[in-house]
């Protein structure tokens, strides 16, 4: 069986030929289109090393189904800076030593970018531990990252942009 | 995962013919891709029925109540603030399931027809009567301080892991289906069943038949003053419950006029309490009267292993809802949902260190 499907990813339209239904939007990302950002870490929806956002929604590419996501947009961790320019959760990322290892650290950036675009977080640290409790960090990280959080949040704020994701 | 075939049909009709046996639905795929990964679910044709028009809407009713698509999402049904406002408990235990993540993903069908998370379930090598009928139940002399302590049966002892299922079941929610002989509805409380002798018959559900709503009658909506999810889990987040408890009340002056009480986590189906309901009707605010209505609710409780501890820690919890209930509905949802972590807080102060 053979499917063709189309996806925007970071924003280019493409045209993928599917030759079998089984493959996840993971698997697709890393092993067809050559986007490794997004990490397999459990691959059973988790651990959040996953995490892209689809219609700018932030979900587990590992437990949807490429075949059912024909015709949507895509944002990977490859599409998040602006060239050069990071993105202000990527800054806040590394200004606050939001990772170790790194590993779970695309999945982390992406949901907390999600996270912000959403807005139920407010400036309440324990509402966003909350909110990024689907994103797990093995080197114990957390303190960074919800300062990293906050301090992302507050530039979108104080720049009066409302598209962080 | 198994080979199988895709269609993704485009109208409910097509779906419903398209759902010949062997296959299964996928909406989200949270649970299903998960299933199919480990070799539980293996179906021979997916039916993706993400497309399907009209059953991603959330239309209100002329008597004050709603009807939900049964592909709305999660985290839109959570932050509708009309719909929060209004059936407050079902949004919190909404935003206590899962992570934000899944939440996106979820569609309130699939967390219907969600099955259990034993662990024998999920475990393709171990002996389980509800994956593979006759081969015996090894959560019975397995781990299993997390599995039933109502309704299980020697053949059976899985839980029900839905969060939102508890205070649906509790405000009298209807399901709406299609299938080869039309449409129906029944009440939520229907949907499930409990294991007996065939625990692998999990669902009232006729072959081909697809949920396609749910609605909450506007008569549910009187509670919306005083209506709590309570939930108790092995971590403060993301994590199913060992045992929940949604608490409703009405009252008049001082008294209850009328109550519901579900319990989560406890059961192969979400457990509407009625014995307690009757205790609380009439009855006062008070520690003495909410834990009498908790005693009624588990008054037919036994341990289906070693986890006896969950008889009492379930009456602890309706008593401690119906507490929270009685205090009244938040005006702003907790920043843990569902959490007793978050009742106690002071505002500010964080229980992580």
């Amino acid at each position: 069986m053979s499917l063709c499907i189309r996806l925007i990813i970071n924003g280019e339209p493409r045209e993928i030929a599917l030759d079998d239904p089984r493959i996840t939007l993971l698997d697709l990302l890393r092993e067809r289109l050559a986007l490794t950002g997004a990490k397999k870490g459990c691959d059973r929806g988790q651990c959040g090393a996953c995490t892209v956002h689809v219609e700018g929604r932030r979900i587990n590419a590992c437990l949807a189904l490429a075949a059912s996501l024909d015709g949507a947009s895509i944002v990977t961790i490859e599409g998040l800076a602006q060239g050069e320019i990071l993105h202000p959760v990527q800054a806040a990322f590394i200004a606050h030593d939001g990772l170790q290892c790194g590993f779970c650290t695309p999945g982390q950036i992406m949901s907390a970018a999600a996270l912000i675009a959403e807005g139920h977080a407010g400036n309440d640290p324990e509402r966003i531990r909350e909110l990024m409790s689907g994103n797990l960090c093995r080197c114990g990280a957390y303190k960074g990252i919800t300062e990293a959080v906050l301090e992302a949040q507050k530039t979108f704020a104080s720049a009066g942009r409302k598209d962080a994701a | 995962m198994n080979r199988f075939d895709y269609i993704r049909p485009s109208s409910v009709a097509e779906a419903i013919e398209a759902a010949i046996p062997g296959s299964a639905l996928l909406a989200g795929g949270t649970n299903l891709v998960d299933l199919m990964k480990a070799g539980v679910a293996r179906p021979t044709r997916v039916v993706d029925i993400t497309r399907l028009p009209g059953l991603d809407r959330i239309e209100w009713l002329g008597d004050g109540g709603v009807r939900i698509g049964a592909l709305v999402r999660n985290s839109d049904l959570a932050h509708d603030s009309r719909f929060a406002r209004a059936f407050p408990a079902v949004a919190e235990a909404v935003l206590s399931g899962a992570s934000p993540q899944l939440r996106n993903a979820a569609r309130l069908g699939g967390n219907l027809m969600q099955r259990t998370r034993c662990a024998y379930f999920l475990d393709t090598a171990s002996a389980c009567n509800r994956r593979r009928p006759g081969s015996g139940c090894d959560a019975r002399d397995g781990e299993n301080r997390q599995l039933a302590v109502l309704g299980w049966s020697e053949h059976c002892i899985a839980t029900h892991p839905s969060d939102v299922c508890v205070p649906l079941v509790a405000l009298d929610a209807m399901v709406e289906v299609a299938g080869p002989n039309g449409v129906r509805d029944f009440p939520l409380d229907g949907l499930h069943r409990l294991p007996n002798a065939t625990p692998e018959h999990e669902t009232n559900l006729a072959p081909g038949e697809i949920i396609v709503g749910l609605r909450i009658p506007g008569d549910a909506v009187r509670y919306r003053d005083h209506s709590r999810y309570l939930k108790l889990r092995e971590r403060t987040s993301f994590a199913f419950a060992l045992v929940s408890a949604a608490a409703a009340l009405e009252f008049d002056g001082d008294r209850i006029r009328s109550a519901r009480v579900a319990l989560g986590g406890v059961a192969a189906k979400p457990w509407r309490a009625l014995d307690a309901e009757n205790v609380l009707s009439g009855a006062t605010i008070s520690e003495e009267s909410f834990y009498r209505a908790a005693a009624a609710a588990l008054a037919g409780a036994a341990p289906s292993g070693d986890n006896e501890f969950k008889i009492e820690l379930a009456r602890r919890l309706v008593q401690r809802a119906l507490l929270v209930a009685a205090a009244g509905t938040p005006d702003v949802m907790p920043a843990l949902p569902a959490s007793p972590f978050s009742v106690e807080m002071r505002v500010g102060e964080s229980h992580v260190a």
